[in-house]
């Protein structure tokens, strides 16, 4: 469901295709032997490949190629058997080689969509255009020296997957949704951690705005946005800045843009207006690649199962809601941990605790469910204490925020705390007498007729055996007694 | 004994093995002369201190019975080629005082086979130009002179100061690299043997890139035995370079002298160009009739996509080169012209930094790359050259290889050479339609021109098969017992 | 095919190549000059040809998934005309 905008002179309509850069994961960069790990000395992690230095030649690293037919098959793709390497020709300092080896009319994966879940429950395909595989460039900073820039090459060469969308997103939220899902996906697959703090996965969006019903307008594209919050403002600010424009009676210049956080307005990029023609041609060095079908099913044999699939046996074969399903799948780990602890158990009893208590108490604590002070096994148990009556759900709450206090065991703070439900139907009945003695005038209303005052019996029992006593024993016993 | 500068590379190694010489002596009397003629500029820096070093090593190693191809060998190195620790140039200002940390593929194999390092030759900046006319160094000379005439003759390029080093006595051989022509053309210009092989027989990896469909590197020698060892230790599948055929290297040598008998050669009727030399044609015929007297078929054939082959390659090489140019930008190596404007940083030093050639061959591939004008340029010129390539295996139905003038005519003046580029570029008529195919051609010296300056004859053979054209080559020099050498110097 | 002084200033700025205007001129006519020439690749007959991507027949190499390079950050910026811990230096980029 699109979100539109009002304008002075009607309402418009948000068009939002997505550029993903996500960065592959491999021990080594896509085309030479040094290493792809985040983080290190300058220059450190640089092969005389990566640096462009005179006589230097790629040679790929097919585990990128494979991690990218993983990705393609798993955002439905077709993986095409031959494939392109071209050069993108541009100068800037962090680009070495004067061109970035890309794939431009021939990429691995052409085709493919990505469902995503909307706020109303519903589901909407986004169509993905293609995935090509290309070197990252390395990093300039800027702010060491007022006169200079400092070029560190350490991610120049690292392999990395662009995954274009169709323009097929009509709301920043469902741009979100989009690139969470695809997050989702590549994480499942682990074809790329999508860390985008570190930059494994960045954001180029490309927004234009329309009249309902009419032509897609001139569009501009937001380059290397890195978080979802950040993207979601720039497409707003992008989009009131066109209609504005077109409002006063402008027109639209194609362009890229920058996002300024502090100032949260784009800007016109003049370095990337300038370099706009990149002669793209087959590089020369590589050869086409090449591979067979029968590699493709290999890989696709191997495939983990994925977020949508998961989603489907949630709803299918452990009765979940789409909800909640939704909400176990997000996380790989989250999913994980959720069939650990459904496992034998009570499949909507263990999907209402992992997601009501131990991902609230997480929430709380800032943390995920892999630095759960709570294991799976742990949770496991005290669903198990709820399901043997040994305590009632009610007592367990309490337990629960206890074991994630102190990380010890249910059955030790039931025992320790004596939490124990009191089945003996022998100590109820004393404790119904008890109430029946305190009350004298409403057990006469009740006997009198006044049927609702049932519930405020069984409240006191309860109250008055620490709510230890079994419920249900309770309500049968009670029915009795207070018929006299 | 001979003159220890005279020695083919054979003979040398007959003599190190016996033990009648030393490499550090034969090592030292390539170094005096590679010193007293220093005239010629055909060496951008010598290295005789580490030559000297390697010689006694080699010497060192022989004692103890080990001994590679090129045991113990001087030879010169092309200054395309990255050596570790030794100034490379590329015979361009941009790469002022880089000193690579690395060492070429193609070198690290000589070495390997035992071969000493004289130093770094000269050449046409990023090896383009077919004069030696376009290296920032000023031009290698041609140790050859035309009779009764005192100028300056070009020795060829782009391998020129490699061509020059081995006619002149310099060295016994020496590398260079072949996009269009230019091992083979200054082989011809100084009456040498210059072989370039089968794109992907030797690696790319550390050679300066020029255009990198076509690059290939090979041996320039003063026989063609001397050839076909040295080729021996340069080739090999190197998986640094993913264009490096995976393909043993036979030995070149064996076989060497079986002859041509039973081979039918194949003699194009476009490689007739006009205005080429009456003394040309001569050699090209007198070629023929050597082959067939040894008993060899030969057949006209036809290459119908001759004459586009220049021009194709006039955008493809330009164009792979704009790109593989764009790394000379002043931030990592070499020279920069500083402005605190990125932009005019870049510009200046490109504008500094390249000479005229390079810079009309960047531009030009710059425009053919450009939007618009890629389909029309690029991409028809890489039609073409699959075209040219099947006229080739069209060929190769009829023939076994095929025989051709290796230049459309001898060594010109240094002096005023042609000033027309494309006058220029027309030097390579014979020798380009063999990169854009990929294949392995020869040029053999074969006979004199009127004014006593050298020409060769180009055999040009199937993909991977040096061996036959090696052979064929060795039955051309057998006959036409080329023994003259350069009086200029 | 002719070309302008414009395109040629056009063209060595996309290749970051500093030229005078003298020098546009002078280009101009060289160049014309040459795509004039290579204009003659417009007479082949080229339909259902193929464009070609490699003169050897064979697959393209790769390479293991192993670390086998870096570690050289010195040799990295030995060469270069301006460097500072470890980084190369550029004059500032403005964006
Ligand atoms: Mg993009
Ligand atoms: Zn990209």
């Amino acid at each position: 469901m699109g979100i539109t905008l009002e304008g002075a002179t009607g309402t418009w309509e948000y068009v939002i295709g997505l550029e993903v850069h996500a960065q592959i994961i491999s021990n080594s960069k896509l085309f030479s032997g040094a290493s792809t790990e985040f983080g290190s000395e300058p220059n450190s992690q640089v092969s005389p490949v990566d640096a462009g230095m005179p006589g230097m030649l790629p040679v790929i690293n097919l585990a990128c190629i494979e991690q990218a037919v993983k990705t393609g098959l798993a955002i439905n793709g077709e993986i095409n058997l031959t494939s392109v390497f071209d050069r993108k020709n541009y100068f800037y300092p962090d680009l070495p080689q004067g061109y970035q080896i890309s794939q431009f009319k021939q990429p691995v994966v052409t085709g493919g969509h990505i469902d995503i879940e909307l706020e109303d429950g519903t589901q909407k395909r986004i169509g993905v255009e293609r995935l090509h595989v290309e070197q990252d460039a390395g990093k300039s900073l800027h702010d060491q020296d007022p006169n200079a820039s400092y070029v560190d090459l350490n991610r120049s060469g690292v392999g990395l997957m662009e995954i274009v969308s169709d323009p097929d997103m009509r709301s920043p939220e469902e741009a979100a949704a989009y690139v969470r899902k695809l997050r989702t996906i590549v994480r499942y697959a682990e074809t790329c951690d999508g860390n985008m703090q570190e930059g494994s996965m960045r954001v180029d969006a490309n927004v234009s705005v329309r009249k309902a019903g009419e032509e897609f307008g001139t569009r501009c594209e937001i380059k290397n946005l890195n978080s979802v919050r950040y993207m979601q403002r720039a497409i707003e600010f992008e989009a009131m800045r066109q209609i504005d424009v077109l409002e006063a009676g402008g027109k639209i210049d194609q362009q890229t843009r920058l996002f300024d956080v502090a100032k949260n307005e784009t800007r016109s990029m003049r370095s990337k207006e300038e370099a706009h023609d990149y002669r793209y041609f087959p590089d020369p060095d590589l050869l086409p690649l090449r591979f067979e079908q029968a590699w493709v099913d290999e890989i696709a044999a191997g495939m983990p199962e994925l977020p949508d699939a998961k989603m489907a046996r949630f709803m299918k074969e452990f009765g979940l809601s789409a909800y909640d399903a939704d909400v176990l799948v997000a996380e790989q780990e989250n999913a994980h941990f959720y069939e650990h602890v459904a496992e034998g158990r009570d499949k909507k009893l263990a999907a209402n605790w992992v997601i009501s208590e131990l991902f609230g108490q997480l929430n709380k604590a800032g943390k995920t469910v892999e630095d759960s002070p709570v294991s799976a096994e742990a949770l496991g148990e005290l669903i198990d204490l709820i399901t043997d009556d040994t305590i009632s759900g009610r007592i367990a709450k309490d337990v629960f925020a206890d074991m994630f206090e102190s990380g010890k065991a249910a059955g030790v703070i039931v025992e320790e705390k004596g939490l124990k439900q009191v089945t003996d139907t022998g100590a109820i009945e004393a404790v119904i007498d008890e109430v029946m003695a305190r009350e004298p005038e409403k057990l006469a209303e009740y006997r009198g007729g006044k049927d609702k005052l049932f519930g405020f019996f069984i409240g006191q029992v309860m109250k008055a055996s620490g709510g230890k006593a079994n419920p249900k024993a309770v309500n049968e016993l009670l029915k009795t007694k207070l018929q006299g | 004994m001979t003159d220890l500068t005279d020695l083919s590379i054979a003979q040398a190694r007959d003599l190190l093995a016996k033990g009648d010489l030393s490499s550090k002596e034969l090592t030292q009397a390539q170094v005096t002369s590679m010193e007293g003629k220093r005239e010629l500029n055909a060496f951008i820096t010598e290295t005789p201190d580490k030559a000297l070093e390697m010689a006694e090593a080699s010497d060192t190693r022989r004692a103890k019975g080990e001994t590679g191809k090129l045991e113990g060998i001087p030879v010169a190195i092309k200054d395309l080629f990255c050596t570790k620790d030794v100034l490379t140039t590329a015979g361009s200002h941009i790469l002022d005082g880089f000193r690579p940390f690395y060492e070429s593929s193609v070198t690290t194999n000589m070495f390997r086979e035992g071969a000493v390092m004289l130093g770094k030759t000269n050449l046409d900046e990023f090896a383009m130009g077919s004069g030696n006319l376009t290296s920032y160094y000023g031009g290698a000379i041609n140790p050859w002179r035309a009779k009764g005439d005192n100028r300056n003759l070009v020795p060829g390029g782009s391998s020129g100061g490699s061509a020059s080093a081995v006619a002149g006595r310099m060295a016994l051989g020496a590398t260079g690299t072949d996009t269009g022509g230019s091992i083979r053309q200054p082989a011809a210009f100084t009456g040498i043997v210059g072989l370039k092989p089968t794109y992907g027989r030797c690696s790319r990896w550390g050679i300066v890139a020029f255009a990198s469909s076509l690059d290939q590197a090979g041996p320039m020698t003063r026989s063609v035995r001397d050839s076909a060892i040295m080729l021996g230790a340069m080739a090999g599948h190197d998986p640094k370079d993913s264009t490096s055929a995976d393909i043993a290297v036979p030995d070149f040598e064996e076989g060497l002298n079986g002859g041509v008998k039973g081979l039918t050669i194949g003699i194009p009727k476009e490689y007739r160009v006009d205005g080429m030399p009456e003394e040309i044609e001569t050699l090209w015929q007198q070629g023929i009739k050597w082959l067939e007297e040894q008993g060899a078929r030969t057949v006209e054939i036809s290459l119908p996509h001759t004459k586009y082959a220049l021009p194709a390659y006039y955008i493809v090489a330009p164009a792979e080169a704009s790109s593989n140019l764009a790394r000379y930008d002043g931030v990592k190596f070499g020279l920069r012209v500083e402005s605190d404007d990125l932009t005019e940083m870049y510009e200046k030093t490109r504008a500094e930094g390249f000479g005229a050639e390079v810079k009309r061959r960047v531009l030009i591939g710059t425009y053919v790359l450009s939007a618009g004008y890629y389909d029309a340029y690029y991409l028809q010129a890489q039609k073409v050259r699959t075209r040219i390539a099947d006229d080739f295996k069209q060929a190769w139905q009829q023939v076994d290889a095929i025989l051709t003038p290796a230049t459309p005519s001898a060594a010109f003046s240094a002096d005023d050479p042609p000033s027309d580029p494309l006058a220029m570029y027309l030097n390579d008529v014979f020798t380009v339609p063999v990169n854009l195919a990929g294949l392995p051609g020869i040029s053999v010296p074969a006979g004199l021109t009127g004014d006593g300056l050298p020409m060769g004859l180009q055999v040009i053979g199937k993909a991977f098969d040096e061996a036959t054209v090696l052979r064929i080559g060795q039955s051309l020099e057998d006959a036409a017992g080329f023994d003259a050498r350069p009086e200029g110097y | 095919m002719s070309l302008d002084k414009a395109t040629v200033a056009r063209i060595s700025r996309l290749a970051r190549i500093a030229t005078t205007e003298e020098e546009q001129e002078r280009l101009a006519g060289e160049l014309g000059g040459i795509l004039a020439w290579v204009e003659q690749l417009g007479e082949v007959d080229t339909d259902g040809v193929e464009p070609m991507t490699s003169v050897v027949e064979m697959l393209l190499k790769s390479r293991e998934d192993v670390v086998s390079d870096g570690g050289i950050a010195d040799d990295v910026v030995r060469n270069a005309p301006k460097s500072a811990h470890g980084f190369f230096v550029v004059p500032k980029v403005v964006e």
